[in-house]
């Protein structure tokens, strides 16, 4: 298992009149072949902010620091026409809502084969063959009577597997797929898991999944990192992270969605609301909400500490951690 | 009688082309006083159409729509009739269902003014009344909507809706626009004024799990018809139809354990062009010769229970369901 992809520090941040307002605060995880790695957190924690700016795809007038480290090159500091061979052909991306990320009114065929001929510099003819082969890899029906059709003419779910097969066109080594199936049904968005595991197992793909959906997450990463206002702040193997959640961010998300084998059990909400950049608290930024919170908390940042299970955690008030601290 | 009845509900739209499509073909629900009902299905499956049936926002082509006994008038260039006034509806997005250029308070006040119910006088203390009910501070009512969080504009909407004095809501998607843990504060939330002011609720929602904590009875929907209604805790723990079964199947658990959902295979079909026999048999891992040909009733079984498949036909002339009184949870 080899790392793919190093993040190291991440930092987005917009400069305003009142200073730096930081988005994303000091985020390194790694990603590995094959596998897939799951970034969760509710909306405003800066997950989706975090693709964008490994991608290069940040709006105007936000700003980085850190490094992401791909195959010995930094796309952080990367010039423009290299990040722009690099994207598409090594690092791809799938959004959440393929109507929208779709050409309305260009053919399937022209939205498939214009990657292949631009970044591969293939014929006409070869592009088409290759399109057929993407779009039955993808289990699209019909593939070449799909190749003529306008996106509005295929339901979500093969919207969505059409752009993931447009993603796998020059056969990226990492795929980021943010919120791929939160405009999918349930019974559709199994299906896409399904193609997303099999992609992963079968061509070695790198998945970088972003959801907000726990159980999305638990049935597809190998590795998930929870994201609060901006910081990390639980990180690990998805059985331990999501079965066994330790930090209170955590295990309050997890409490607060309806539980498969208790029923009977009430939902048990995190009070309060996830804190937006501007508005982000001192200290922890979860311990406004937090129920075991303590004075310190208030104040300092806490650091991700390494305990013995294989995760990582920031939370000072956990035993497992302030034993290791002392 | 029920609080509110729908009786083989049929909503039709045509499209430009001139074809009908029955987004609602022939649907059967009954929702009393204090329960809430959660309706479920893919998108597509006709339960916002069914919603907007039930409120009288859109004309229902055949079939009724009684609200404490009187039909449901549609919605019109006239005023609602006053008895209507009591039968209310929360939509999905409180990011469009709320004016951004008015107070918090003075929109909360519409029901007031417009049922002119209560003296000018009373109105604050009872819009702070409101907002309290459902968990804001009284000081809400001066701000304004861009000023709150997504959770805190549902509540809003849900506090719209109490203003009327309502017996009934018909909720479309309340909770899919917010965050998962705000999720289920407002998802609490309902189950507390359902029983506090015995109110009854109609609870639409794409996602089955939060249904499953919110309602005492679930009805599930595929393309039109309602395949399957049953006490919520039943309904899950023992699926009678396989279209049940599979939107179980494929949802994923968020325990670590990396098990992969159940795809059902297949599209919901064009309404327009809906397949023979029993709706769901193209997709049916337990399809059987006659579900090609023969349509299944929804048909009363024990424990309150009620299911449109041939896997589950009874011995010896059953009940036709809509005919039938609904079973209180």
């Amino acid at each position: 298992m080899t790392t793919l992809l190093s993040v190291r520090d991440l930092r987005v941040w917009l400069d305003t009149a009142r200073g730096p307002l930081p988005i994303v605060d000091g985020v390194s995880f790694d990603i590995s072949a094959g596998q897939v790695f799951g970034l969760a957190g509710e909306s405003g924690s800066g997950k989706t902010i975090t693709a964008l700016a490994l991608l290069g795809l940040l709006p105007a007038g936000a700003r980085t620091g850190g490094s992401a480290i791909l195959d010995g090159r930094d796309l952080m500091t990367m010039r423009t026409a290299q990040r722009r061979r690099t994207r598409g052909r090594e690092v791809a991306m799938v959004f959440q809502d393929p109507m929208s990320s779709l050409h309305p009114m260009l053919t399937i065929e022209r939205q498939l084969t214009e990657h292949l001929r631009y970044q591969l510099g293939m014929s006409r003819k070869e592009a088409d063959e290759r399109a057929v082969e993407l779009l039955t890899e993808v289990r699209i029906p019909n593939p070449e009577a799909a190749l003529r059709g306008h996106p509005h003419q295929f339901s979500g779910g093969m919207r969505q597997r059409i752009q993931i097969a447009i993603a796998l066109a020059c056969e990226p080594r990492l795929l980021v797929a943010d919120e791929p199936t939160t405009a999918l049904d349930v019974t559709v968005q199994a299906g896409i898991l399904r193609l997303l595991h099999r992609l992963c197992q079968e061509k070695d793909l790198a998945v970088m999944l972003i959801t907000h959906d726990l159980g999305v997450l638990s049935a597809l990463a190998d590795t998930v990192t929870v994201m609060y206002a901006g910081r990390v702040v639980e990180s690990g193997p998805t059985a331990q992270v999501m079965g066994r959640s330790r930090h209170p961010y955590t295990r309050g998300l997890v409490d607060s969605l309806p539980h498969p084998e208790a029923a009977d059990r009430a939902l048990v909400p995190i009070a309060g609301e996830p804190a937006g950049p501007e508005s982000r608290p001192a200290g922890c930024a979860f311990h406004p909400r937090c129920r075991y919170m303590e004075p310190p908390c208030a104040t300092a940042v806490p650091p991700l500490i390494r305990i013995d299970d294989g995760r990582e955690m920031a939370c000072p008030v956990d035993p497992l951690v302030a034993s290791l601290a002392r | 009688m029920s609080l509110l009845e729908l009786r083989d509900v049929e909503v039709v739209y045509q499209r430009r082309d001139g074809t009908l499509v029955p987004a609602v073909a022939g649907a059967s629900l009954d929702v009393n006083a204090g329960e809430i009902v959660g309706l479920v299905g893919e998108t597509g499956c006709g339960k916002s159409s069914l919603a907007k049936a039930a409120v009288g926002l859109v004309p229902v082509a055949s079939g009724s729509i009684t609200f404490e006994g009187r039909p449901v008038h549609v919605l019109g260039r006239r005023a609602r009739p006053v008895s209507e006034r009591r039968l209310q509806l929360v939509f999905q997005n409180p990011y469009e269902s709320i004016n951004p250029r008015r107070t918090v308070g003075a929109q909360v006040a519409d029901a007031f003014a417009i049922g002119r119910t209560q003296a000018r006088s009373s109105w604050r203390p009872r819009v702070e009344d409101l907002l309290r009910q459902v968990g804001l501070p009284a000081t809400m009512a001066r701000r304004f909507p861009h000023q709150l969080s997504g959770g805190q504009r549902q509540r809003i909407a849900i506090a719209r809706a109490l203003a009327a004095d309502p017996a009934m809501i018909v909720l479309d998607e309340p909770l899919s626009a917010l965050d998962a843990s705000v999720q289920a504060q407002v998802a609490n939330l309902l189950v507390e004024l359902a029983r506090n002011l015995h109110v009854g609720m109609l609870l639409i929602s794409h996602d089955l799990a939060i249904v499953r904590h919110v309602a005492h009875r679930t009805a599930v929907m595929y393309l039109g018809v309602i395949v399957e209604t049953a006490p919520t805790a039943d309904l899950w723990t023992a699926p009678m139809h396989p279209y049940t079964q599979a939107l179980i199947d494929s949802i994923p658990h968020a325990d670590g354990a990396g098990h992969l959902p159940v795809a059902l295979p297949g599209e919901i079909p064009d309404p327009a062009r809906p397949p023979s026999g029993c709706r769901f048999h193209p997709r049916c891992p337990r399809v059987m010769d006659r579900c090609l040909s023969e349509v299944p009733e929804l048909v009363a079984k024990d424990g309150g229970r009620r299911v449109a498949c041939w896997l589950h036909e009874a011995p010896g002339g059953a009940r036709r369901a809509a005919d039938g009184p609904s079973v209180a949870p």
